[in-house]
């Protein structure tokens, strides 16, 4: 099976989300923001950096690179999409997730090992959890606070989309400390924190990343 | 020549951490008329000729499209003499 990295100027965690595909037993292709041509991939991973500087609000100029194209209309018709971080706020920016991302509350950049609970392991991306699996991958970012309006937050609640929430105290503002969501359908998952991060005790704070990789694949074989 | 300001700003609803930080600052540098504040974004855009109604539409619409995000944003598009 094929999963696609996309670099972006300024991608900074394409190397890593390659190796965590690898090490969950897939093939790592690596895509271009400039080439709209996807190579034949089964799944694509947004992944983490400050896409072109961060300039105007992460991921809005990332959001129209030609590959977005591509991406928008497979995911739309079922294509596994992980958005890690970065990629999280281009899929936000996509409106192919609700809400959106603002800076921290407390204005701080975060750089921490972080605690949070699998709560919806039915997608594409976490089928490989026990139900709220607690599980501790690194958080990164200046920007990461999850803010939608009440009817977005209901509908997201009602619906299970909810799919990973920070445990303990609230990090950065996020609303109802949401760690990440999913569009209805499942295979569409925006995260911030990173699992690419922790896929191996010698290099991360743990391996309670990889199960998102094999989720992935686990859900291509069951197709 | 013309020039087209785009003023976009965080919905009311929407959490300002900068804003905050700069109104925390203002009290300590003695500038004490501040209730609140709030942070946003100029653009200015210059067009050559005069401005049309379809061309402020058309900025508009990339305003709504690029220059802010109308789920935590709202914008204001007029044209500066």
């Amino acid at each position: 099976m094929k999963v696609g990295v996309v670099t972006f100027p300024g991608s900074l965690d394409d190397h890593d989300a390659a190796r965590a595909v690898v090490a969950a037993g897939a093939q790592a292709i690596s895509l271009w923001h400039a080439d709209s041509d996807l190579k034949q991939v089964d799944a694509v991973i947004l992944p983490g950096g400050f896409s072109y500087g961060d300039y105007l609000r992460c991921g809005a100029i990332s959001r129209f690179a030609p590959v977005m194209g591509s991406v928008i209309e497979r995911a739309n018709s079922g294509m596994p999409l992980l958005g890690i971080c970065n990629g999280f706020q281009i899929l936000c920016e996509s409106h192919l997730l609700p809400g959106a991302l603002t800076r921290n509350e407390g204005l701080h950049f975060l750089c921490k090992p972080q605690k949070i609970s699998i709560e919806n392991n039915s997608t594409a991306w976490t089928n490989g959890f026990a139900e709220n699996a607690q599980i501790l991958i690194p958080l990164k970012n200046g920007e990461g606070s999850f803010q939608c309006d009440d009817a977005t937050l209901t509908q997201l609640e009602g619906e299970g989309r909810v799919v990973a929430r920070y445990l303990g105290v609230n990090p950065n503002g996020s609303r109802n400390l949401i760690a990440g969501i999913s569009n209805a359908r499942g295979n569409i998952v925006g995260l911030m924190p990173h699992p690419e991060h922790a896929i191996d005790s010698l290099t991360g704070p743990s391996a309670d990343g990889l199960p998102f990789f094999t989720s992935l694949l686990t859900s291509m074989v069951g197709r | 020549m013309a020039t087209i300001v785009v003023d976009v700003m965080l919905k009311p609803e929407i959490l300002d951490p900068q804003g905050q930080a700069v109104g925390a600052a203002l009290p300590r540098l003695g500038f004490t008329f501040a209730k609140s504040v709030r942070q946003g974004k100029r653009f200015e855009i210059e067009i050559d000729g005069e401005v049309t109604p379809a061309q402020l539409a058309e900025v508009s619409k990339a305003a709504e499209t690029l220059l802010a995000n109308p789920v935590i944003e709202t914008f204001t598009v007029r044209v500066e003499n």
